[in-house]
């Protein structure tokens, strides 16, 4: 599972092995970790904001071992949402239920619609909607897609994707 | 100089085409050393034929060639008897049956002769029939003017890019979607209106099914899949999705967050469907305009755009297809 953590180092040499050490010990694989030494806060700490891979159960471990150390740890959790798609939906999309629509994203966990624009131009006519949608990365991008499609299928509404930027 | 007896079977509104242009370029390919004959002319009245070469002019003016006949030959009978190096075939395209192009092709191939076609039917129906004919009677088979018309694709893949890897290829490939499309967006207009202004310009036809539904697009989708993906598949292997659901609603909200919808053929996602594109993507071409991305290892992502349709344009690859058979040794071989 991918996390991030924000950290406070204290300026003295050296902290940022001591505050990698924990990590290292938990065989997390570090995706980033930034140092905005420009940003000192007013306690004179340095901000650090990393993101690893590891498993979920391993973070209390991790974070005490840290407080431990003398690093202070400001947040860490699930880095979610990494990732946006925007879809286009043309069809029946409020009287087939939009609230179960929706929902068969958001109750995925790894997805969520975070903005919908609906247009409805007369009573019986067939509406459009935007949705954007945003998850914790590019491959639950794609299954959230294939269950939008799944849902198109079954509602009868036509479902518009983004062209990949890449070959696939 | 070099000879060249040339057949033409069909002669709607690309057979027209195609002896306007090879009679305009006559002292051009002289020049490369090439002498086109036009031997002969057919369509579903009869044959015009002459040793000498069928004079433009004299036809140029007749809607089919019914007053200008000199035999009653047609269809796989002409092709069959009369005496040429290369048949041009441009009988309109059925893409369930790929007749009458089909028999045409066969009779054409299997008597030796170069065949160069803009009908997207028979490659659709029988591609690899027809190549392995071509091999076998040490034949070329070219159909550049059959996917995005002008616009240089198969050609562009086969011989500049030779040497890439092609992950994929996507793009607008038929030019009356991409017209209608176009009006609704900067209209808001709906899709029958947009749809009535294209049949009033020419740009759809009277029954549009076989452009709106997607057909014509998905039969483009299969003959890059055969010919450049050396897949071997059929029309129905495509997921086909046209556009007549597209609202004009849809098309602004899109439009909204940067996006226009487009009907987009995908290789070798096997795919035809509305999709977002964004506004400043190089495929994202206006009007009647065809575009494609080809997507490649070494040379990153190159797109092409051009005009799909056209009598002349349509003739303008077409002739770029018969000179290329005539070039090919010199260009393309490995000693």
């Amino acid at each position: 599972m991918r996390l991030s953590m924000d950290l406070e180092l204290q300026d003295i040499p050296g902290q940022l092995l001591i505050a990698l050490q924990p990590l290292k010990d938990s065989k997390a694989n570090i995706i980033s970790v930034v140092h905005h030494r420009e940003r000192k806060t007013p306690r004179g700490t340095i901000p650090v904001r990393l993101v690893v891979e590891m498993d979920r159960s391993k973070l209390e471990t991790v974070k005490t071992q840290l407080q431990e150390s003398g690093v202070s740890v400001v947040r860490a959790g699930e880095e979610r949402f990494i990732e946006s798609v925007s879809v286009v939906l043309v069809g029946h999309v409020l009287d087939s239920d939009l609230g179960d629509t929706i929902h068969r994203i958001d109750s995925t966990g790894f997805a969520e619609v975070m903005d919908l624009s609906l247009t409805m131009p007369g009573v019986n006519e067939v509406s459009s909607a935007y949705l954007k949608i945003r998850a914790t990365g590019k491959a639950e991008i794609q299954k959230a897609l294939s269950i939008l499609r799944q849902v198109g299928e079954e509602k009868k509404l036509l479902v518009i994707e983004p062209i990949e930027a890449e070959a696939a | 100089m070099r000879d060249i007896k040339v057949s033409l079977v069909g002669y709607g509104v690309v057979g027209h085409g195609v002896v306007d242009v090879l009679s305009r370029k006559k002292s051009m390919l002289r020049d490369m050393g090439l002498n086109l004959l036009l031997v002969s002319v057919t369509d579903h009245t009869g044959t015009i034929q002459s040793e000498d070469g069928v004079d433009a002019a004299k036809i140029l003016g007749e809607r089919t060639l019914q007053n200008v006949a000199t035999t009653s030959m047609k269809g796989k009978e002409a092709v069959g008897a009369i005496d040429s190096d290369l048949v041009i075939e441009v009988t309109p395209t059925n893409i369930v049956h790929g007749q009458p192009g089909l028999g045409h092709m066969e009779a054409a191939l299997s008597s030796g002769k170069h065949v160069v076609t803009s009908n997207k039917g028979p490659l659709v129906v029988a591609y690899s029939r027809l190549k392995k004919m071509a091999e076998d009677n040490g034949v070329m088979l070219k159909f550049e003017a059959t996917v995005g018309g002008t616009m240089p694709l198969i050609s562009l893949v086969e011989r500049t890019l030779v040497g890439n890897t092609i992950y994929g290829i996507r793009g607008i490939f038929n030019g009356t979607c991409n017209y209608i499309l176009t009006r609704m967006t900067e209209e808001n207009i709906p899709y029958a209106h947009a749809l009535s202004e294209a049949q009033d310009l020419g740009y759809a036809e009277a029954d549009p099914t076989y452009d709106v539904e997607g057909v014509d697009t998905a039969g483009k989708v299969v003959i890059l899949a055969n010919s450049l993906f050396d897949m071997d598949i059929k029309y129905n292997d495509v997921d086909v999705t046209g556009i007549t659901g597209v609202t004009p609603e849809a098309l602004a909200l899109a439009r909204d967050r940067g996006y226009v919808i487009k009907l987009i053929g995908d290789v070798p996602a096997l795919t035809v469907r509305p999709t977002l594109v964004p506004i400043e993507s190089p495929i994202a071409v206006s009007g009647t305009l065809n575009s494609a991305a080809i997507y490649t290892d070494l040379s990153g992502t190159i797109t092409v755009t051009g005009l799909g349709a056209g009598s002349i344009e349509t003739a303008s690859a077409i002739l770029t297809d018969i000179i290329s058979i005539y070039r090919t040794k010199r260009i393309d071989a490995i000693f």
